[in-house]
């Protein structure tokens, strides 16, 4: 049991081992101050750094007057920042690897369950495992689903198998490692990024880092081979360059306008819309991507088919009332990238304007979010990208604070500390 | 000063139709730091914590952060972000922190 430097139980911890005689204890409290006023229910679909942040701060800031379930269909969390290190070795499965047991002590019900279905009519979720439950407010943060249909024949199950995606962290990040660390020296190893916007922009030239790093110290004569369906590379552009002109010069090869249409997996090899086929040794696809299944379901999709607009105010849904859309499945505003950072942050402006909403009270007129990114180019060194973003009541949108944000000047180990700091202060704001 | 103050009323009455002035804004506000700093500034290690910092010493720092006073070695990323936020958002952040117990 933990106890703070006077020797004084946690709030949490308190209310956790007081149980029902806390319950009661409170109840009590109830004729000398105002008792807490119960404002309604939110679900939370999805655990993820925008679903988990919501359902912390909800009830934080509520003071425990929101009653919040959320339902996540993974028994714990896995954290796509940080997981590109798995591949370059430095860190295993289980460092970027959290349970949801302090979401609990905030007093969360936490459900290990998949949402079949929204039901907007009658304000209730289908789960797979137990039976619909009423919500009052209803928070999506699904994050991305794939668009596997748009590379050729990886919309084979079959073919998902062997060609993985690792995009979202977990079994597929092992899998991969493992068909890193089966290859043979001088092998390729074939990386494709999709059309912008997708989850993580600066994520695939991190991993191209992370995999030349491993190559570099276990298979030097292996290569990394870049296939980028955007005109450049998306995030960071001159600090990843930089790494591949430098000390992954010969190993890493990046290739411009290269967009991947199908994939031969018999022969590992991609299939370009221009020019000779690619073969590799391991070949890693990241294909395009949308708003997780369900808000498609719940029709929360409003732009290309693709992504949700909301009501920058609230994170509520511009196609359904009282269902508020969180993180990567949002249509994103200008110059603000789908990051985990980014998701959290959408999470607490959420929190805030469904704590007024219930209450019958107007939200905030004036959000703000920030979002840094660090990104790490071998096992210490990093790079960051920060921004800083305001709502603007004329384009009713989020945008960038001129004169605000940037990037590194260059790597530094200093930062790799940061790295792993804002590692550790993320995964316990939001699970803490 | 009468006139002035009725102007501000109709205005604060014109934008809370949709939305209103930010009863939490401090609070809100400082939200944005605590994915690096911690949960009401309350670090979990690595970087600074906020939480029970002196306000004028908040205010001070990010200062010096937003005038380029620190930068170079003694600034990664703040310089960057200070940037973003007026003197008054400044000091509604500094005042949450500084009223926050100090990290655990």
């Amino acid at each position: 049991m933990k106890t703070t430097s006077q020797g004084v139980l946690p709030r949490r911890d308190f209310l956790k081992f007081s149980g029902a005689a806390g319950a009661l204890a409170l109840a009590g409290c109830a004729s000398t101050g105002a008792p807490p006023q119960k404002l309604g229910r939110v679900i939370v679909i999805g655990g993820g750094y925008g679903g988990a942040t919501a359902a912390k701060y909800l009830r934080m800031w509520s003071e425990g007057a929101v009653e919040v379930f959320m339902i996540e269909m993974n028994r714990e969390f896995v954290s796509c920042p940080l997981s590109n290190l798995v591949l370059g070795g430095s860190r295993r499965i289980e460092d970027v690897t959290r349970g949801y047991a302090g979401l609990r002590e905030h007093g969360v019900q936490v459900i290990n369950d998949e949402v079949t279905a929204v039901n907007v009519d009658k304000k209730t979720v289908s789960l797979r495992k137990i039976q619909d439950l009423q919500y009052d407010r209803l928070i999506v943060a699904p994050g991305v689903d794939f668009l596997f249909d748009q590379v050729g024949s990886l919309k084979d199950t079959k073919v998902q198998e062997q060609v993985l995606h690792a995009w979202k962290a977990g079994p597929q990040t092992v899998a991969l490692r493992r068909q890193l660390e089966a290859m043979r020296d001088g092998g390729v190893y074939v990386l494709s990024i999709p059309r912008a916007p997708y989850r993580c922009p600066p994520g695939p030239y991190e991993r191209a880092c992370q995999v030349a790093h491993y190559f570099k110290t276990a298979k030097p004569r292996s290569k990394v081979i870049i296939l980028d369906a955007n005109e450049d590379v998306v995030s960071k552009a001159g600090l990843f360059k930089a790494q591949w002109n430098g000390q992954y010069k010969g190993i890493v090869e990046y290739r411009n306008n290269s967009e991947v249409k199908d994939v031969k997996a018999a022969s590992r090899s991609a299939v370009l819309d221009i020019g000779a086929d690619v073969q590799a040794d391991v070949l890693n696809v990241v294909p395009p991507m949308r708003a997780g299944n369900i808000a498609q379901q719940a029709g929360l999709i409003t732009a290309n088919n693709r992504w949700c607009g909301v009501d920058w105010l609230t994170m509520e849904s511009t196609a359904r009332p009282g269902i508020h859309v969180l993180g990567d499945a949002t249509l994103s505003a200008p110059a603000m990238p789908k990051s985990g950072h980014m998701a959290n942050q959408h999470a607490k402006v959420a929190a805030a304007a469904i704590i007024e909403l219930m209450s019958g009270r107007a939200p905030s007129a004036t959000p703000m979010m920030a979002n840094t990114c660090y990104s790490f180019v071998d096992d210490k060194n990093v790079v960051h990208v920060a921004s800083v973003h305001a709502y603007d009541p004329k384009d009713r949108t989020m945008k960038a604070v001129p004169g605000s944000g940037g990037l590194s000047s260059a790597p530094s180990e200093l930062e790799g500390s940061y790295g792993n700091a804002w590692a550790r202060n993320i995964w316990h704001d939001m699970l803490g | 000063m009468k006139t002035i103050g009725l102007l501000a009323a109709c205005a604060l009455m014109a934008a809370g139709a949709a939305a209103a002035q930010d009863r939490n804004l401090g609070r809100n506000l400082a939200a944005q730091c605590a994915n690096c700093h911690g949960t009401n500034g309350q670090s979990q290690g690595g970087i600074p914590g906020l939480a029970g910092q002196g306000r004028a010493y908040l205010i001070a720092q990010m200062n010096a952060f937003k005038t380029g006073q620190r930068s170079g070695p003694a600034s990664t990323i703040m310089h960057q972000l200070a940037k973003g936020y007026t003197d008054e958002q400044i000091a509604l952040m500094a005042d949450f922190f500084a009223a926050q117990k100090p990290g655990k």
